[in-house]
């Protein structure tokens, strides 16, 4: 006869944890959450799968199976010649790559914008990933070194015994950079004094940053840019007149300084008085106070703020157009006119593959901004 | 728009900045080493980038020809690529030295803008688009059709006399931009389609079925385009208007760039003046006399030129029509060179 003492049991290990019920983990239940949650959702999942299942095929054929990518004219892109249906005609952009890039920037001189891109990812990844030491360092290459070089390199210098290249060689993608990052290497700073000048109590740096930003926020960014080109040349001497671009950068600076001006505003104001006084009580300065008080915790909560600017003024480069500067999309639309691609299907690739370029750009700003706040995402959060 | 351009032209004009920079045009260019010239933004066949970028078309090449008439080196222009409305204030302005970029001219335009036309490149002139399928062998033949046409343009207006004069009924589809204009064309909502032939070419690139449309032979409007100059500055003018004269009689003498060297070996005399082998026509000009062999050397002479850009083997498939030179039924005529 056996004992319950034989019988008796003692786990000595847990059982293994079996997965939870289909019904509460797993895909069925994702879709179930999430797509299928009520009789609505259901019908307007189904709808938009069958809105998926009408338009994504074609799409795949018009961008990537039917697509032409190798094209010499604009023969090898029409459906009655080459004899079946064509998608996007890829083989446009590829013929003018160069052309789109660099514009008419002398074909043996073009390693010189090549560099000037490579020293800009270099300048950019050295101040944005967070991994890479000496940031001090990187702040007086992006800000100072690589502005001087960068220039010397683009337009040349006799002086350095580096062949100059006139500034309306310069087109494409080249112009749009070198605008785009003009504007932001010089809004930043500027924005930031005005901003200071415009809550300062002294009346002359208050009053001019309020004239300033009021005056510039007041006229539309293409009436800059037509003031700075067309009517500017009446006003002086022959000898006097800047090159059209360099006066196309200063306006389009002074224009996003203004709106720079004004977001590092909103968030000077959301600084508490509190803070002030405190760096006030510790005896700093106005400008240790500002540099190192109230400015860090200014700027961080202007993250969104700022990037908006530069999306803003990356996608507002292409107003240049309008003065004759030949800025990436303007390149692309010349092209359009060139009567041996002149066909009805190539403004739709020569738009896309610009809009394709501007996304990739903004996006990738926008999503760095958002690691940027979660980064900085110390208080303030409750 | 225009109304404010013009006034600050004249207001600056006024101010005596214009006048002081027009002054010496020549010797100007000379210290840049380079002819501004105003160009076109994109018009096939006048003025358009190619595959790498380079600036090509008849507009263009008229320009590289006064670069070659006054350095001997074709490239050495810069393009300042010009929107229709701010081209002629560019030219008041000092901003270019000539503006090349099929510019219509008109009276108003000379008489109230501070500038004066040199000659006439291209004689230009409104027509009209048809599908094939209407059968349609003159314009005459258009009664009672709908026809589609850019807003607010010459272009309007001179289809509206045309109907008139000719007492035939038409209706009209209106549109913002000739690219709408040429769509609503494209997908039958209109059986004709009209602007400026130079343009009609172009655009029938454009249309889904380029083929199946054709250009009716008449010529409703006048539109001379041409280079043109600040007013108040004949030397400059007179080189302008020579380098025109230049490539019409080089084609007239039947000196091309491929046979230039051995002509300016001949004894005949007019090809003696014409090439500077004989009198001091380029010195005159402040040029030297060679200026018509360095023109036809760096881009040919007028049929070269036409052909190369918007002849009948282009895309553009323009005939000379009223650009042929005189003596072959055109408008195209150049005073002698003695």
């Amino acid at each position: 006869m056996t004992t319950s003492a034989e019988v008796h049991f003692v786990r000595t290990h847990f059982n293994e944890q079996s997965p939870p019920p289909m019904r509460t983990s797993g895909i069925v239940h994702w879709l179930q959450e999430n797509l299928f949650s009520s009789v609505l959702n259901s019908v307007v999942t189904l709808l938009i799968l069958f809105g998926l299942y009408k338009i994504v095929p074609g799409l795949v054929d018009t961008l990537i199976l039917n697509a032409v990518w190798v094209a010499n004219d604009s023969k090898a892109c029409v459906a009655d010649i080459v004899g079946h249906p064509v998608g996007v005609c890829w083989g446009f952009v590829a013929a003018h790559w160069d052309y789109f890039v660099f514009g008419q920037y002398p074909e043996t001189l073009r390693w010189r914008p090549e560099l000037f891109f490579a020293l800009e990812v270099i300048g950019l990844a050295w101040l944005l990933v967070q991994r890479i030491p000496r940031k001090d360092l990187g702040m007086i290459y992006f800000f100072i070194v690589f502005p001087i070089v960068g220039f010397c390199l683009l337009s040349g210098s006799e002086t350095l015994g580096i062949p100059t290249v006139q500034t309306h060689y310069w087109g494409g993608f080249l112009v749009s950079i070198v605008i785009g990052t003009v504007g932001i290497v010089v809004s930043v700073p500027l924005g930031i004094l005005l901003a200071l000048g415009r809550r300062s109590h002294m009346p002359v740096a208050r009053s001019s940053s309020v004239v300033m930003i009021e005056f510039i926020r007041g006229v539309p960014l293409i009436t800059v840019l037509f003031m700075a080109n067309v009517m500017f040349p009446l006003f002086v001497p022959e000898g006097w007149r800047p090159d059209s671009l360099l006066r196309v950068l200063v306006g389009v600076a002074l224009f996003f300084s203004a709106y720079m001006a004004e977001t590092v505003r909103g968030g000077l104001q959301a600084i508490p008085r509190g803070q002030y006084e405190a760096a006030q009580a510790l005896g700093l300065g106005y400008w240790q106070m500002m540099i190192k008080i109230i400015l860090p915790q200014a700027l961080k909560i202007v993250i969104p703020g700022i990037v908006n600017n530069f999306i803003g003024l990356l996608k507002d480069t292409t107003l240049v157009a309008i003065v004759n500067i030949f800025d990436f999309l303007k390149v692309i639309e010349a092209s359009l006119n060139d009567p041996v691609w002149r066909t009805s299907g190539m403004p739709f690739a020569g738009y896309l593959f610009a809009a394709i370029v501007y996304f990739i750009l903004c996006y990738g700003m926008a999503r760095y901004s958002m690691s940027v706040e979660r980064r900085l995402a110390t208080d303030n959060r409750h | 728009m225009k109304k404010i351009i013009a006034a600050a032209v004249v207001a600056a004009a006024s101010f005596g900045l214009v006048t002081a920079a027009s002054a010496g045009t020549l010797d100007n260019v000379k210290a840049k080493g380079q002819v501004v010239c105003g160009a076109n933004p994109g018009t096939a066949g006048f003025g358009v980038p190619d595959q790498k970028g380079n600036w090509t078309g008849l507009d263009v090449d008229y320009c590289r020809a006064i670069a070659a008439a006054i350095f001997n080196d074709p490239t050495k222009v810069k393009f300042v690529p010009l929107s229709s409305k701010d081209r002629f204030t560019a030219l008041a302005s000092g901003e270019v030295d000539v503006l090349i970029r099929n510019s219509t001219w008109t009276m108003s335009r000379e008489t109230t803008l501070g500038v004066i036309w040199a000659g006439i490149n291209f004689y230009d002139g409104q027509g009209f688009m048809v599908n094939k399928k209407l059968n349609v062998k003159s314009a005459k033949e258009l009664a009672g059709a709908t026809i589609c046409v850019q807003q607010g343009t010459t272009t309007e207006l001179n289809l509206a006399d045309f109907f008139r004069s000719n007492k035939l009924e038409y209706k009209v589809v209106t549109l913002g931009t000739s690219e709408e204009a040429l769509k609503a064309f494209d997908t039958g909502r209109c059986d004709a389609y009209t602007t400026d032939r130079s343009g009609l070419a172009a655009d029938r690139l454009s249309m889904s079925k380029p083929d199946d449309n054709v250009i009716l032979p008449e010529i409703i409007s006048k539109e001379p385009l041409g280079p043109l100059v600040r007013q108040g500055d004949d030397q400059w003018l007179n080189l302008v208007k020579w380098v025109h004269f230049a490539l019409l009689t080089a084609e007239e003498d039947g000196i091309t760039s491929k046979n230039v060297d051995e002509k300016v070996k001949s004894d005949d005399p007019e090809l003696k003046r014409v090439l500077g082998t004989e009198g001091k026509f380029g010195e005159s000009l402040g040029l030297s006399n060679a200026w018509v062999v360095q023109i036809v050397k760096g881009v040919g002479n007028y049929e070269e030129i036409f052909e190369r850009n918007v002849g009948p083997n282009t895309p553009i498939q323009l005939a000379r029509a009223s650009n042929a030179l005189w003596s072959k039924g055109g408008l195209q005529y150049a005073p002698p060179i003695r």
